[in-house]
């Protein structure tokens, strides 16, 4: 029997994530205001800097801002991918590679000699250099080029209502769509 | 400084002066400069500018837009070899690298000492006589490995193209199956003067009983579009001919230019004495620079006889004139509201229409623009009668088709037809015995498989501005497939998003699989682009772009599969040598400095 519902069976688990980004997203997805409380309704977080959860358990949706610029966004964003059904690139950086991809026009050696010998005022004789620390990619790279991503929210940041209408289309099984007035920015 | 204006003006003036400091003529001046010295030097930029009124940027925007324009030394010897897919299955590619070995150069490079660069461009339409190339746009045919070891000793001696042996740039009509068009004989001024004697009305009744539709590949009816044109306000009114035969694949206005120029002049000049203009212009493609002293020779001939000028055939006011614009390597430019922007001396874009150029053309004024094979095929209304036409071909396809045949067969060549052929009959007439595949229509077109060889070339059924291209049993569809991208790549204008992001999206997505990289992902995101591509693009161009891959995704879909990853996905690059640089300067190789392949 087909029935029409009114809201879904079960909450849907949602992972969230920063990676090159500058989480001006997650800001934007904290300014949908009172549709916070009605999305509560329809999802539970999981992996999120909402929740401090350190990594992502079986999810359905997984929400990434932010580029991929080194080892540990790849770590991340295959955790992302293997435990999330649905993934979906957030925001300029997510979706092409945004701010961050304006170093790919040089050399990542370049950049890192620049930034912490040549700087006036730099006072350092060596590149932050540890076991512990990432190692940074020669190019920051779109989501989609690392994994596969199935749906992607424009926008520097997309709005809180652009995000609220693209999950809660989502969720109800309607193919997300955002109109004009959701994507322009001027 | 003034000594290099004082220089600067030496080559330039003479240029300037010929085209009276008119700045609609900057295509043509920059050819010209170009030809004197090799390159647009920026000193040259700012005298035109200046000399032309027009902004730097404006000048610089021409030079940029156009592939055969060089803002910096390209050697004395310009090569660029004719890369269309007939041009590879001839085997470019080894020719290619053999020249570059001798020259010690990569490809698009300048040799250090300045004498030669060696490139691509997309087809140059010899593809019944290639591979082919042009050196400083004069075309060369018929390569051979001994033909490029010829080439590269002349290079290296310094001969100037004038002593190159005339072999090399001989360019054959092969004309190989003749219906109306080109078995009748026409005395020039026959067509002309039966014009005169209907009157404009009377010759615009028999285009109309013709129900002639233009050959350029729309099929728009012509006797309404003359008569739209005639009607439209304005004081001045235009006929252009549309010789910028960039389609891959098509070569049959390379044919009618050289052989039929008087028919292609004489429709023009009907054409301007139905509508009321007094000018005509020729847009030829900038591949085509070996014709252009001949067929100004033509129009002088065609002046001195009185079938141009003042007071044509001797009927009082009948005045008109034919300019011939050469155009400089830009496909898009034969969409015709491109073509009319290259005309007006700025980048080719095509326009927003409406308004169309019946009413707002070349210059704002009400403008016919029709296709070579058109304007030729008028005179043979005009000679014969629109009824007589009408009766040829098929009911909403009258009359003949020119094809262009190349690719695997026997006999490449021209082949006129009537309207409602089937493709097996060309396969057939052409000597294409393992035909797996044809691409009608060009690189724009579609592409047809063998279940489909019954069906008819026709408005009805596929329609084509006149590429055909045949595949054989042996070639790779996807391949086929990725030179077609490739080249709409390339040839794309950049005005609108959809289309300079699309098709270079889509070959980003080809280049994937062909790398052995691809997924159902990649397949997945070829679809969502075709449909975007063709539904958001501005023009036909980018509308178009997607086709050749629809298709072959449809028809010859194993090509694709047997390279494609059983698996979810895989980067386009390798991950781990993108940390190789961090790695050297951090001076780490711990098991966390590396990355797997694995999810």
């Amino acid at each position: 029997m087909l029935s029409l519902q009114e809201t879904p069976e079960r909450k849907l688990r949602v992972a969230t994530v920063s990676l090159a980004g500058c989480f001006g997203c997650h800001m934007s997805f904290l300014d949908m205001d009172e549709n916070l409380l009605d999305l509560f309704e329809l999802v539970k977080f999981d992996r999120s800097p909402l929740t401090d959860i350190k990594h992502c358990g079986s999810c359905d949706i997984g929400f990434i801002e932010g580029g991929v610029c080194n080892s540990e966004n790849v770590h991340v964003l295959r955790e992302f991918r293997n435990n999330c059904r649905t993934l979906i690139a957030v925001g300029a950086c997510a979706v092409n590679g945004g701010l961050p991809a304006l170093r790919n026009q040089l050399d990542v050696r370049e950049v890192l000699r620049e930034v912490y010998f040549e700087q006036p005022g730099v006072v350092s004789s060596t590149i932050p250099n540890d076991i512990e620390l990432p190692l940074l990619l020669d190019k920051a790279r779109p989501i989609n080029e690392v994994v596969r991503v199935d749906y992607f929210i424009p926008g520097c940041p997309p709005s809180g209502d652009a995000i609220f209408k693209f999950l809660t289309d989502f969720i109800y099984g309607r193919t997300p769509r955002l109109d004009y007035p959701l994507i322009r920015f001027d | 400084m003034s000594l290099v204006n004082s220089s600067a003006g030496g080559v330039l003036e003479p240029i300037l002066e010929r085209y009276s400091r008119n700045p609609h003529y900057l295509m043509q001046i920059l050819r010209e400069t170009q030809e004197h010295l090799d390159f647009i030097p920026q000193w040259a930029v700012g005298y035109l500018a200046e000399a032309l009124a027009l902004e730097r940027t404006q000048v610089q925007a021409v030079i940029d837009f156009y592939a055969f324009f060089y803002d910096s030394p390209h050697g004395k010897y310009r090569i660029l070899f004719s890369d269309n897919v007939t041009d590879r299955m001839q085997g470019n590619a080894a020719l290619l690298s053999r020249m570059l070995s001798k020259f010690g150069l990569a490809q698009g490079q300048v040799s250090g000492d300045g004498l030669v660069s060696i490139d691509t461009t997309s087809c140059t339409g010899m593809c019944d006589q290639g591979p082919a190339l042009l050196v400083n746009s004069y075309t060369v045919t018929r390569l051979s490995s001994q033909r490029i070891d010829q080439i590269c000793e002349l290079i290296k001696g310094q001969t100037p193209l004038k002593e190159w042996p005339a072999e090399f740039f001989r360019v054959e009509d092969n004309i190989r199956c003749k219906d109306v068009l080109l078995s009748t004989e026409m005395v020039n001024g026959q067509a002309l003067k039966r014009a005169v004697e209907l009157g404009p009305q009377g010759m615009l009744a028999e285009m109309k009983a013709s129900n002639f539709r233009g050959r350029g590949g729309a099929g728009f009816t012509t006797g309404v579009k003359w008569e739209v044109c005639k009607n439209a306000p304005g004081e001045m009114r235009y006929v252009v001919c549309n010789a910028d035969e960039g389609e891959p694949g098509t070569f049959k206005d390379r044919v009618l230019l050289s052989s039929f120029s008087d028919r292609i002049f004489e429709g023009m000049t009907i054409a301007g004495y139905v509508i009321g203009a007094s000018k005509g212009l020729v847009y030829l493609r900038g591949e085509y620079r070996y014709m252009l002293e001949k067929l100004q020779a033509t129009l002088e001939a065609r002046r001195k006889t009185n079938l141009l000028g003042k007071d044509i055939l001797g009927q009082k006011g009948f005045d008109f004139d034919i300019e011939i614009h050469m155009g400089a390597g830009a496909y898009v430019c034969g969409e015709e509201t491109a073509l009319i922007e290259s005309l007006e001396g700025k980048p080719g874009r095509p326009r927003i229409r409406p308004p169309f150029p019946v009413t707002n053309g070349y210059l704002g004024k009400p403008t016919v623009v029709n296709n070579v094979e058109t304007l030729a095929k008028a005179t043979l209304i005009a000679q014969k009668g629109g009824t007589w036409y009408q009766s040829l071909g098929m009911k909403l396809s009258t009359g003949t088709k020119l094809l262009s045949v190349s690719g695997d067969c026997d006999r490449p060549g021209i082949y006129e037809y009537p309207f409602g052929v089937r493709i097996a009959q060309i396969l057939e007439d052409c000597g294409a015995r393992n035909a797996m595949a044809v691409q009608v229509g060009g690189a724009a077109g579609t592409c047809l498989a063998r279940h489909e060889f019954g069906r008819k070339i026709a408005f009805e059924d596929i329609s084509t501005s006149g590429s055909f291209m045949v595949f054989g049993n042996n070639r790779d569809m996807f391949e086929v497939a990725r030179n077609f991208v490739h080249f709409f790549k390339h040839e794309s204008c950049g005005f609108c998003t959809p289309c300079r992001a699309g098709t270079t999206l889509m070959c980003d997505l080809l280049d994937k699989i062909a790398n052995g990289k691809g997924t159902d992902y990649e397949m997945n995101e070829l679809s969502r682009l075709y449909q975007l591509l063709s539904t958001a693009s501005h023009c036909g161009l980018g509308q178009s772009a997607g086709r050749p891959v629809n298709d072959t995704l449809q028809k010859f879909r194993p090509s694709y599969d047997r390279r494609l990853k059983q698996k979810d996905f895989v980067p386009a690059f390798d991950l781990d040598a993108a940390l190789a640089p961090a790695r050297e300067i951090m001076e780490r190789d711990d098991i966390g400095a590396h990355l797997g392949t694995d999810l």
